[in-house]
């Protein structure tokens, strides 16, 4: 229920606000729970950040503000709170003992609706409630300068400018709103939960995720508004608000993998070898491998830097083998998380939307030959999102389908289906999600097998669409001499995959999505070097089945650190035969020529597959 | 009389913490929070700080043992365990603490070092002497409320 907020009793108010607090310091969650209780507020602690999301994830709707310590063991804050605003657009405050200037604006650039100092006063507890307040009124008013466009009044000109100004015809509208919200967008669209009756939060599946991706990378990002996402979507429910509170989110994403892929990509020859650790590695990693540098990798060099898989290159250089695969996507980033993860490599984590979309946009981009990697940007966890919506544009240009893999770790709760190919575990799913992220693999990869045709990724179908032969060439892996088809569903790994339990689903995209990848592979060709980077790259792929039919799948092949060197060996190799996964390390130098694809499906370690991309 | 001059003692013994530097406002905020359902809240939350503190302490001692020394992991094991002091206002501590974390950015494994045993030390004190006023305090009553410091 929208606890007592949605309608404020003014003489209980703001009594009955439903906090999560998240500290790692068990002193100090018994003070805050006390303070908080004192100011008659309903309190649950949680110490880690981890079980926090999974929290807010099981009650979408239980609680009305966050309040998170920034240093955690688990999970760094910033991306947590990055998540809890993707997924769960909830105003989140930071706390820290560290006042220092930089790490505030981290915070608010993170998100944050404040940032506390400790020791924190009671007085500063009490007054927390005005952000969840100011929230609700912000999305009244969207909800209510929504309709008054949209009605008669459609003062401002035309839907066009509705669309991409709508946030500022809000303002006008409301002129009330003094806020001075630099920039409406954000501002609106962070509210934009508004259901229609300002209650319901919207929750953005994986699903609903991939739909939206798609619609946008069908417009094209740059004429993207959220009426046009809204009609392309086709989701009756959905209100324009909440598309475009959406698309806010995931430009901010987008922009923060951007951050990351431009740091990343210098990577190019796939700095991201170690994708352990952050979690968008997995993602952008690609970027790197796509370069490809490789040669034929050509299309795969998806440049994702960082975070996003900067698809590079279309294909149009088809490198000789035609690099269709899909370019592993900005596999995982390393570390350059988006926001919080991403770029921390959490950038893009914190984006929790995962976005696919940034692969959607990625895909885009990788049609015309190396979708700008800005695309890719958001992508570093998220990427696993866009892989799948990749697919559909990539068809080969390399990038598409590798992604999809990746998204479904974070938020995504991409239900299996998704394309596995996408695993994004490139150096993402190491990080952190140690835990989650490896049964994920386990579970995925068994069900690759079965997957073969197409996982369909639950979300928006996102499979169909682009998975159609993702040249994986790009996957590359790093370094070029291995092309490690490493696919591991990183799920988890950038951004510490948000909770676990959606990691859990991601894998089982992801799973499926490599299975998916592998028939894709197979057509695609795609030349993993099996030089898998251990540890990183898991070859979700693992089993072989899949290849054939997956023909669209792409190959996700994320390298999360590896892969970036795709070696483009695998362009011409062919999938062939996915062996498992422990096979691909093994076979580097075969690799080529058939796309062996093998997946090591290492569950524990998420492998990326590098080498994704093999060209056909 | 016992009680009046308990209680005396117990006052005495509090605002000496303030006065002496050992306590800042955040445990008068902890004093606030203490009411009928949680008669000996303050207590609670010192106990749970020493017995988190000793993990934290260990931690870092071992970290510093091992050479060449990783200073950026003992800032923030540092850094959490200042977070931590500053849960019970423990100021010399956390001084201390602050310290810790100029030498330890200077790469001065020496300063840490000798900054580290001074901060035990004043861990140690502070545990002595609030366990020596709470002690006083259940012998003087629950009456005993605190007063505001100046």
């Amino acid at each position: 229920m929208e606890s007592s907020f949605s309608s404020p009793r003014n003489d209980s108010f703001p009594a009955g606000l439903r906090v999560l607090v998240v500290d790692d310091d068990p002193t100090w969650l018994k003070i805050l729970e006390k303070m908080l209780k004192k100011c008659s507020y309903e309190v649950t602690t949680c110490g880690l950040a981890r079980d926090a999301l999974n929290l807010l994830r099981e009650k979408k709707d239980g609680y009305d503000i966050v309040v998170s310590d920034v240093n955690m063991p688990d999970m760094d804050g910033f991306k947590l709170l990055e998540h809890v605003g993707l997924e769960m657009d909830l105003p989140v405050i930071m706390m820290s003992v560290d006042g220092e200037t930089s790490r505030v604006m981290k915070g608010v650039q993170h998100g944050a609706c404040d940032y506390l100092l400790k020791p924190i006063r009671m007085k500063e507890l009490r007054n927390i409630w005005q952000h969840v307040f100011r929230k609700k009124i912000h999305e009244i008013r969207d909800i209510e300068s929504h309709e008054s466009i949209e009605g008669i009044q459609l003062i401002r000109n035309g839907s066009d400018q509705y669309d991409e100004g709508y946030f500022f015809s809000a303002e006008d509208l409301t002129s009330s709103r003094k806020r001075k919200d630099v920039d409406n967008k954000y501002d609106d669209k962070d509210f934009s939960d508004c259901s229609s009756a300002k209650k319901a939060r919207v929750v953005w599946s994986v699903d609903l995720h991939q739909k939206f991706v798609k619609a946008v990378h069908q417009i094209g990002f740059d004429k993207v508004g959220p009426k046009k996402i809204l009609d392309l979507m086709n989701v009756p429910w959905l209100t324009r608000e909440n598309v475009a509170s959406h698309l806010q989110k995931y430009r901010l994403y987008l922009s923060r993998l951007q951050k990351e892929n431009d740091i990343k990509s210098s990577f190019g020859g796939t700095k991201h070898s170690d994708y352990s650790s952050k979690d968008l590695q997995g993602i952008l990693s690609v970027q790197n491998s796509i370069n490809i540098q490789q040669n034929d990798v050509a299309h795969g060099s998806y440049r994702f830097s960082g975070n996003n898989l900067v698809a590079q290159n279309a294909d149009p250089k088809s490198n000789e083998g035609d690099i269709k695969g899909i370019v592993s996507e900005p596999v995982a980033e390393p570390k350059k998380g988006t926001t919080g993860n991403i770029p921390d490599s959490q950038k893009t984590r914190s984006s929790q939307m995962d976005f696919n979309s940034s692969y959607a946009e990625t895909q885009k981009g990788l049609v015309g030959n190396v979708p700008d990697s800005q695309k890719i940007r958001s992508s570093q966890m998220r990427v696993n999102h866009s892989f799948a919506s990749v697919e559909s544009e990539v068809n080969l240009t390399a990038f598409d389908s590798t992604i999809p893999a990746t998204y479904s770790w974070n938020k995504i709760q991409l239900e299996k289906e998704h394309k596995p190919l996408i695993q994004l575990n490139n150096g993402f799913s190491k990080p952190q999600l140690p835990g989650p992220q490896h049964h994920f693999q386990a579970d995925q990869l068994q069900s690759i097998p079965s997957i073969s045709s197409r996982p369909s990724i639950p979300g928006g179908d996102v499979t169909g669409s682009s998975k159609s032969k993702p040249s994986y060439s790009e996957y590359t892996n790093h370094h070029g001499s291995h092309v490690s088809p490493t696919i591991s569903p990183t799920i988890s790994a950038t951004d510490s995959f948000p909770g676990q339990t959606k990691s859990c689903v991601v894998d089982h995209q992801l799973s499926e999505t490599i299975s998916t990848s592998t028939s894709n592979m197979k057509n695609q060709g795609i030349n993993l070097s099996t030089d898998l980077e251990s540890a990183q790259r898991n070859l979700i792929l693992g089993s072989t089945s899949p290849f054939a039919s997956l023909d669209d799948e792409f190959q996700i092949c994320w390298y999360q650190g590896d892969c970036y060197g795709m070696n483009l060996e695998l362009q011409n190799v062919e999938f062939s035969e996915y062996t498992d996964p422990t096979h691909v390390t093994e076979v580097p130098a075969h690799l080529y020529d058939a796309l062996r694809f093998e997946y090591p499906c290492d569950p524990s370690e998420y492998s990326v597959l590098d080498q994704g991309l093999f060209i056909a | 009389m016992d009680k009046n001059q308990s209680r005396r003692q117990v006052r005495l013994m509090r605002q000496s913490l303030f006065d002496q530097g050992f306590l800042d406002e955040q445990f008068i905020q902890l004093e606030e929070l203490q009411d009928d359902s949680n008669p000996n809240f303050v207590e609670e939350i010192a106990t749970s700080y020493y017995r988190d503190s000793y993990r934290s302490l260990q931690a870092i001692e071992l970290a510093l043992e091992k050479t060449p020394r990783d200073f950026s992991k003992l800032d923030s094991y540092m850094h959490q365990f200042k977070g931590s002091s500053s849960s019970i206002g423990a100021k010399k501590v956390k001084a201390e603490c602050q310290q810790f974390r100029e030498y330890c950015n200077a790469g001065n494994g020496e300063g840490c070092m000798r900054t580290f045993q001074a901060l035990k030390k004043e861990h140690a004190t502070l545990k002595k002497r609030l366990e020596a006023y709470f002690q006083m305090a259940r012998q003087a009553g629950p009456i005993e409320a605190a007063c505001r410091p100046k």
